[in-house]
């Protein structure tokens, strides 16, 4: 298969940054996205120019390292899967391939299709977490009785990977699909109610400073997310917010 | 109160608040019809309906101050909103496919909202500003026979009529969204019900507006 490249250069966070064009050939269908690109950094390292810079980690579709905004959409063209599982079979002979970074303000970009989703772990720290004594007298969790509807639903939005793509699809650049997916997981747990009040508001306290943009609904990050987040979270953190608003006593 | 001003300042907290504005102005657009609709049934049955909106001092002196405020609330806070997300991403997409993965309408609720407020302006040219001259200026004596006559005469210029229908085509647009979209901000989403808030949401976005269609087309046919 025969390529071409469009790519996000950038030389580091203050520089302008281009696309660049790039031929690449010999791209087999088997390949996943990430291989490509490493066939292409080969290349360029061989007629010693600057290998593209990007994400990558586990390449399982499970850490939530890779990135990329491929031909408009974030992870690519496939459903539910991250870039690293996205394989060049979904592309065909001859096409022209936009490879740009996750953009957002609240993610900046420190140098091609790299950027800085740091503001997330802020988020996390601000309260996507339950206060547990790990003193070797902790409860098992197995012995708390949990309903199942709520236990499936919690583990369902722990499945968030916190990858960024819900903010790098919405217009808006809004991270409400990830901080809801972090407020519900603990929020439908016996576990996580304890401190659910001052949890949600801290965390979208923190989303605000940011800068991330606000949800207008329009469910873009629920298609585009590799982990199938639903929009049921979004609407059950904003119940928590508002209750908790007004019921807090801080 | 810095807890209210804070909860109303966060992204979440100008969210509801423009959902609540939205649903109030669902429940006006709602009635308005009604009241309109039946101007196509009966003359003195909408000049009796039109003379009580229009006199008693409740809907006069207290839901129409809150009418005014939803209205200049939620343009003013869509306006806000539309500027505070755009630059909240600084650096634009080379190649961005917005339609892969979310309607229309839910991407251009700010540009139906803008040919709304023209056609606002429109409305309140033919309708509101001669009826407030009308009550609040000259001070009028109260003809309950009036309003009828007045209906009828604005939908004799078919630009007019053109127009109003070019309107609510944007109305039904930005309802098919709006509507569901509501009910998601202040959290009234649950499997149990949510699909039928959908449903009801796209036929309401759909009738409320070809129904108001329909009137102007009515009376300029009939007129």
């Amino acid at each position: 298969m025969k390529l071409k490249l469009k790519i996000w250069r950038q030389k580091n966070a203050n520089d302008k940054g281009k696309l660049v064009d790039y031929d690449i050939d010999g791209v087999s269908g088997d390949m996943s996205f990430l291989e490509m690109l490493d066939v292409l950094n080969t290349q360029l390292i061989e007629k010693g120019e600057e290998p593209v810079a990007f994400d990558h980690d586990c390449r399982e579709g499970i850490c939530g390292t890779c990135s990329l905004f491929i031909n408009g959409e974030a992870h690519g063209p496939d459903r539910l899967v991250t870039t690293c599982q996205l394989h060049m079979r979904k592309f065909n002979d001859g096409d022209t391939i936009y490879i740009e970074p996750f953009r957002a303000k609240a993610f900046p970009v420190v140098k091609d299709l790299v950027v800085d989703r740091s503001a997330f772990d802020r988020i996390q720290h601000a309260g996507g977490y339950i206060s547990v004594n790990t003193s070797g007298n902790t409860q098992d969790a197995n012995a708390i009785p949990i309903n199942k509807e709520h236990a499936d639903k919690a583990f369902d939005a722990a499945t968030c990977i916190g990858c960024g793509a819900c903010v790098a699809t919405c217009k808006n650049s809004s991270a409400m699909l990830f901080v809801s997916a972090k407020v519900s997981q603990f929020a439908l747990l016996p576990q996580g109610k304890v401190e659910a009040k001052q949890r949600v508001l801290n965390m979208v306290e923190q989303m605000d400073k940011e800068g991330f943009g606000n949800c207008t609904n329009t469910g873009a990050c629920e298609v585009e997310c590799p982990k199938g987040i639903s929009l049921e979270n979004i609407a059950r953190m904003n119940r928590e917010y508002l209750a908790a608003s007004f019921t807090s006593n801080t | 109160m810095s807890w209210l001003k804070k909860t109303f300042s966060s992204s979440i907290g100008r969210k509801f608040s423009m959902a609540l504005s939205a649903l109030f102005l669902l429940l006006f657009l709602l009635q308005h019809f009604v009241i309109n609709f039946s101007s196509v049934i009966s003359a003195d049955a909408f000049n009796e309906l039109s003379h009580f909106m229009g006199t008693n001092p409740l809907i006069q002196f207290v839901m129409q101050p809150i009418l005014m405020f939803a209205v200049v609330y939620h343009f003013v806070m869509g306006f806000v909103l539309e500027a505070k997300n755009n630059a909240a991403r600084n650096v634009k997409y080379a190649m961005y496919k917005g339609g892969a993965n979310a309607s229309w309408m839910s991407r251009n609720m700010i540009y139906s909202g803008l040919v709304i407020l023209g056609f606002l302006a429109l409305h309140f040219y033919d309708f509101w500003i001669p009826e407030i001259a009308h009550k609040y200026v000259r001070f009028e004596e109260p003809d309950a026979t009036r309003y009828y006559g007045e209906l009828v005469e604005k939908f004799e210029n078919p630009m007019r009529v053109a127009l109003y229908v070019l309107a609510f085509v944007f109305l039904a647009l930005h309802l098919t969204h709006g509507f569901q979209s509501a009910f998601q901000t202040i959290g009234a989403r649950s499997p149990k019900y949510f699909p039928f808030i959908q449903k009801f949401g796209k036929i309401f976005a759909i009738a409320i507006p070809a129904g108001f269609i329909f009137i102007a087309i009515f009376h300029h046919l009939t007129a």
